[in-house]
C-alpha cells in the first residue's frame, strides 16, 4: 500500500465496488470484484427509544450501499435475455420504490458483449431492458414509470476483449431520473 | 468513336476532404485461368497530373478479381498506327489500353484512353475527358469502368463511393470515400457511437443510428448541403436503416411497440406502418434490388437466422439459413443470386455466402470478427468490416473468394461500411 488511507474512506471504496460488481454472474470464470462481505448493518432503530418510522423507499437510499436498491445492475448469460432470479429480490425493492414514489422514472439501459453484429446486438440489449422491466412491472407498476433503451454493444463498461470483459458487459442497468 | 466528356466534379460532401492517404494490399489466390490478361501502358503526358492515371486504372482492374495484369513497359507512345499486335500475343495480352494527358491552355487536362483487342486485332475504343487536376483518379475510375464494360458487358463500381463509421478516441465520424478507399471525407462528428450508415439509392442521402441522445436515433444526412434530419425519434431504440429500391421509402427496426420489429417508414419521417409481428426480434432488414423482398435477422426460431417476407409485410416469412446457430447482417446481392451473411463457425464470426438456387454455403474469409457485409452494386465484391490487431479494418472479397484486399487507414478503428450506389 502506497497510501495510507483513512479506514472510512477503505471502506467507502470497497463499498462502491460491491454496488457496481454484480451480485451473480452466471457462466463467469473470471470475478475481479471483490465479494459483498464488507457490507454495513442496515440502520436499526434503537429499542430504548421510539424513534419515527425509516421509509425504506426514500430516494436517499438509492445510492445506500446497504439498500438493494443500491444493486442497479442485472447481468446475463451469452445471447441470453433472461433475469436470473438472483436478482428478484432488488428487482422487488425497485418496483416497491416506483410504487412508494409515484413520479420517479426509471430507465434501463440494455448493454450486450462486443461479439456478433451491431443491431443484433442492439436488438438483444433492447430484449434484455425489457425483461428487467417485466420483472419490475409484474409487481404492479404502472408501465409509464419505466423507459427501456439498448446501448448494444456500443458503450462497453469493460473496454477489454476476454470473457471477464464480456460478462461484465452483458448488462443491463437500473437508472432513475437525475441520473441520466 | 470518340466522345467528349466533361466530368462534373460535385464532390457530394460540402467539406473539405482530407488527405488521408488509404493504403491498399492486394491478396488474390487461385490459379486466376478465369482473368482476363490486360496490358495497360503508362499514359502520355500524366505524370503532370498529381495522380498517375494509368496506376489507378491497373489497381482497380486488378483489384475486382476479373483481370491479370500483363507487363506493359516499354509500350511505343500511343499514336494513330496500330499496336504491334505480335509482340503484345506473345506477351500474353488479350487486352491491351494506351492513353494521353494533355494540357490545356486554362489549366485543365485532356485525358483519353484507347482499348484495343489484340485477340480479335481489333479497335480502339475510347474517350476523351476534360478534367481539371484534382480529378485525375476519378477520371481514372471512369476510365476504368468503361474498360471494364466492353470487357465483361455489365457495369464497374470503381466510381463509386463508400461510407463507414470511424473511431478516433471517443470520437466517431461518420466518413464517405472512394470505393478504393481513397479521398476519405469526414461527412460528420459525434461524441457517442454512429452505426449503421445506408446510402439512398441515388447516392445524396446516408441514413444511420446515432446515440447522441444516450439512445439510438434514427437521422439522414444529405451530402450535399450537410444537412441532418430526424427520421424516426420513438420510444426506445430506432435503428437498422434500409433504404427501398424507389428512395421514397425505407425498412426500419423500432421497439415502440415491444421487441424489436421492422417498420416501414416514408423518408421524411412521416407514414410508420408496422411490417413484421413476432414477438422475438427481427431487424437487419434489407431490400432486393427489384423492391420484392425483405431479407432480415430474426430470432423466432430461437438463434438469429435469416428470413425474407415480401416487402410490403404481407406474406409469411420464409427461412433462408439452416446452418449454424448464429446468422445475421444478411444482404441479398442485386442479381438476387447470392444471399451474404456473417455466420457463427466455432466461435468465429466469419463473412459467408449461400448460392440461392443451390443453397451451398461457403466461408469466404479466414479472420474471426467480420461485420456488415455490403454488395458493390455490380455484385461482383462484398465490403465488410473485420478486425485485425484489436483495430478495426475494412476488406472486400469477391463473391468466390478468390480476391481479397484491405482498404486501411492509420490509426484509427473504422467499422460499419456501406457500399454506395452506381450513381450515373
Amino acid at each position: 500500500m502506497k497510501f495510507a488511507l483513512p479506514l472510512a474512506v477503505l471502506t467507502a471504496l470497497s463499498l462502491a465496488a460491491c454496488s457496481s460488481a454484480p451480485t451473480q454472474e452466471p457462466g463467469t470464470i473470471d470475478r475481479t470484484a471483490s465479494p459483498p462481505t464488507a457490507v454495513a448493518p442496515a440502520p436499526k432503530p434503537v429499542a430504548e427509544a421510539p424513534k419515527p418510522k425509516v421509509n425504506p423507499y426514500d430516494p436517499k437510499f438509492l445510492k445506500d450501499p446497504a439498500s438493494l436498491l443500491s444493486k442497479r445492475s442485472v447481468y446475463f448469460d451469452y445471447n441470453s435475455d433472461v433475469v436470473q432470479l438472483d436478482y428478484f429480490p432488488a428487482l422487488e425493492q425497485h418496483s416497491k420504490y416506483l410504487k412508494a414514489n409515484k413520479t420517479a422514472k426509471m430507465l434501463i439501459q440494455g448493454n450486450t458483449d462486443e461479439r456478433g453484429s451491431s443491431e443484433y446486438n442492439l436488438a438483444l440489449g433492447q430484449k434484455r431492458a425489457d425483461a428487467v422491466k417485466k420483472t419490475i412491472t409484474l409487481l404492479g407498476v404502472p408501465d409509464a414509470q419505466i423507459e427501456t433503451v439498448s446501448l448494444g454493444k456500443e458503450k462497453p463498461k469493460n473496454p477489454g476483449h476476454d470473457e471477464a470483459a464480456w460478462a461484465e458487459n452483458r448488462r443491463a442497468d437500473i437508472l432513475y431520473n437525475g441520473e441520466y | 468513336m470518340k466522345r467528349r466528356h466533361f466530368l462534373s466534379l460535385c464532390s457530394g460532401v460540402a467539406l473539405s476532404p482530407l488527405l488521408a492517404r488509404a493504403q491498399l494490399t492486394i491478396e488474390i489466390s487461385g490459379a486466376g485461368n478465369n482473368r482476363i490478361p490486360i496490358a495497360i501502358g503508362a499514359f502520355d503526358g500524366e505524370t503532370a497530373l498529381p495522380q498517375k492515371v494509368s496506376d489507378v486504372i491497373r489497381a482497380d482492374l486488378e483489384r475486382c478479381g476479373l483481370f491479370r495484369l500483363v507487363d506493359a513497359s516499354n509500350l511505343p507512345p500511343a499514336s494513330n498506327a496500330p499496336p504491334d499486335w505480335a509482340s503484345w500475343k506473345t506477351r500474353g495480352a488479350d487486352a491491351l489500353v494506351t492513353g494521353a494527358a494533355t494540357r490545356l491552355s486554362d489549366g485543365r487536362f485532356d485525358v483519353s484512353y484507347r482499348l484495343y483487342d489484340v485477340v480479335k486485332q481489333a479497335g480502339p475504343t475510347g474517350s476523351i475527358y476534360t478534367i481539371v487536376p484534382d480529378s485525375a483518379r476519378r477520371a481514372a475510375h471512369i476510365i476504368a469502368n468503361a474498360i471494364y464494360e466492353k470487357l465483361i458487358g455489365e457495369p464497374g463500381a470503381f466510381a463509386t463511393r463508400i461510407a463507414y463509421i470511424r473511431k478516433t478516441g471517443s470520437q466517431y465520424a461518420l466518413m464517405v470515400a472512394d470505393a478504393d478507399g481513397y479521398n476519405p471525407v469526414t461527412a460528420l462528428r459525434s461524441p457517442e457511437p454512429l452505426i449503421s450508415p445506408a446510402w439512398s439509392p441515388d447516392g445524396t442521402r446516408i441514413a444511420y443510428v446515432s446515440f447522441f441522445a444516450k439512445k439510438p436515433i434514427l437521422h439522414v444526412f444529405e451530402l450535399a448541403t450537410g444537412r441532418i434530419s430526424v427520421l424516426a425519434n420513438f420510444k426506445g431504440s430506432n435503428s437498422a436503416p434500409a433504404w427501398a429500391p424507389d428512395g421514397r421509402k425505407l425498412a426500419i427496426v423500432l421497439t415502440k411497440d415491444g421487441s424489436s420489429q421492422l417498420y416501414q417508414i416514408n423518408a421524411d419521417g412521416s407514414g410508420v406502418r408496422r411490417l413484421t409481428t413476432s414477438s422475438g426480434i427481427d431487424t437487419e432488414p434489407g431490400f432486393s434490388t427489384d423492391g420484392r423482398w425483405l431479407y432480415f435477422t430474426s430470432d423466432r426460431g430461437g438463434g438469429p437466422q435469416i428470413y425474407r417476407i415480401p416487402a410490403d409485410g404481407n406474406g409469411d416469412a420464409q427461412r433462408m439459413t439452416f446452418e449454424g446457430d448464429y446468422n445475421v447482417s444478411s444482404r441479398i446481392s442485386p442479381d438476387n443470386k447470392t444471399l451474404a451473411y456473417i455466420s457463427r463457425n466455432n466461435g468465429r464470426f466469419q463473412l459467408t455466402v449461400m448460392d440461392m438456387a443451390s443453397q451451398q454455403t461457403q466461408v469466404l474469409t479466414d479472420t474471426a470478427k467480420d461485420e456488415s457485409p455490403s454488395f458493390a452494386p455490380n455484385g461482383r465484391l462484398i465490403l465488410y468490416a473485420t478486425e485485425v490487431g484489436e483495430q478495426g479494418v475494412l476488406s472486400v472479397v469477391s463473391i468466390d473468394g478468390a480476391t481479397k484486399y484491405r482498404l486501411s487507414q492509420q490509426a484509427s478503428d473504422v467499422r460499419e461500411p456501406a457500399w454506395g450506389p452506381l450513381v450515373r
